[in-house]
């Protein structure tokens, strides 16, 4: 499946291809960012003739077959955070990944859902 | 505020694998306080570390001109979890305290429950950056002293009023390396964040 341009040459030394090669070469993402624990989910909708996708892109795709968030896609796909935050917000933008509804838009957690993590927290 | 007791949420879903709340906790500190260390002894996935490449464009030192500087820097970003039941997880962000990496802390810090900002002693310096980020964007935060073998034992009182922080705001002594511990920073940070949001 490597091909071997993204062959690891020893641990210290990092991937061959610098990580935003991944994102040709952008460091911001289109649109607002991915929050990094937002819920993202594929819509199933089948990517357009005019769409290239990288990948990068596909992988993280089809992980998000199942509701997943890009703190752990970055972690299972081994890119670094705002590498992926730009592939997930390309897919967003070409309507194949979308925001799961979750209570969160607020600027502050909800206090329920907090009493809840507590109440675990202290059972822990 | 009203808060729904716990044992009154009924299951959403049997399975625990998938997401349905997620909640992000900041690890703050200067460097070499313990940030790496507390994030992997909470969380049960292995300590992760991911490797932040950040342009010069995105570090924004671009003002900074200067011929000879760096077009890369790397920072390493530690990344831990907890997964509770009914699909909630909690995210611990670790990453660095310079004020150079802050333009990350503010995308990270939004819609957190809050920071546990770590300090070590013989340093309380290193962590004023940190104290005053949260302090200026009224996230809430607590103050966890690390404990370093070999540094001087101080009560938790010296420590609040060298770091002069506002009575409200929990200062507590911790191990980062201690499970206990660990996790009681999280409590006393969640506590903290619930009191915030009733006033």
């Amino acid at each position: 499946m490597e091909t071997p341009r993204e062959r690891w040459i020893g641990r210290d030394a990092g991937p061959v291809v610098r990580p935003y090669a991944v994102t040709r070469g952008r460091t911001r993402a289109r649109g607002p960012a991915v929050d990094l624990v937002a819920i993202l989910v594929a819509t199933g909708r089948t990517p357009g003739d005019r769409v290239w996708l990288s990948r990068e892109h596909r992988m993280l795709l089809q992980m998000c077959g199942r509701p997943s968030t890009p703190a752990d896609l970055a972690s299972k796909a081994d890119l670094p955070f705002r590498v992926v935050q730009i592939l997930l917000a390309d897919l967003r933008e070409y309507g194949l990944i979308e925001e799961s509804d979750q209570d969160r838009q607020s600027e502050r957690p909800d206090p329920r859902i907090l009493m809840r993590v507590l109440d675990e927290l202290r059972r822990l | 505020m009203n808060f729904a007791a716990s044992d009154t949420v009924p299951p959403r879903d049997a399975d625990d694998d998938i997401p349905l709340h997620t909640l992000k906790v900041l690890v703050a500190g200067g460097f070499g306080v313990g940030k790496t260390t507390l994030v992997g002894t909470v969380s049960e996935v292995h300590p992760l570390r991911t490797e932040e490449t950040l342009t010069d464009a995105s570090v924004g030192v671009d003002d900074l001109g200067g011929v000879e500087r760096k077009t890369t820097t790397t920072v390493a970003m530690d990344f831990g979890r907890l997964t509770f039941s009914g699909g909630v997880r909690l995210y611990l962000f670790g990453t660095p305290g310079q004020e150079r990496f802050w333009f990350m802390w503010d995308q990270i810090a939004y819609g957190a429950i809050g920071a546990i900002v770590l300090v070590d002693t013989r340093r309380l310096t290193t962590s004023f950056a940190s104290i005053d980020f949260f302090e200026q964007r009224q996230i809430p935060f607590i103050v966890a002293a690390n404990r370093f073998d070999g540094a001087r034992p101080y009560s938790v009182e010296q420590i609040r009023d060298a770091l002069d922080v506002d009575p409200e705001v929990p200062v507590m002594l911790c191990d980062a390396r201690d499970r206990d511990m660990a996790r009681g920073a999280l409590v006393a940070l969640v506590e903290h964040a619930l009191q915030a949001s009733k006033v």
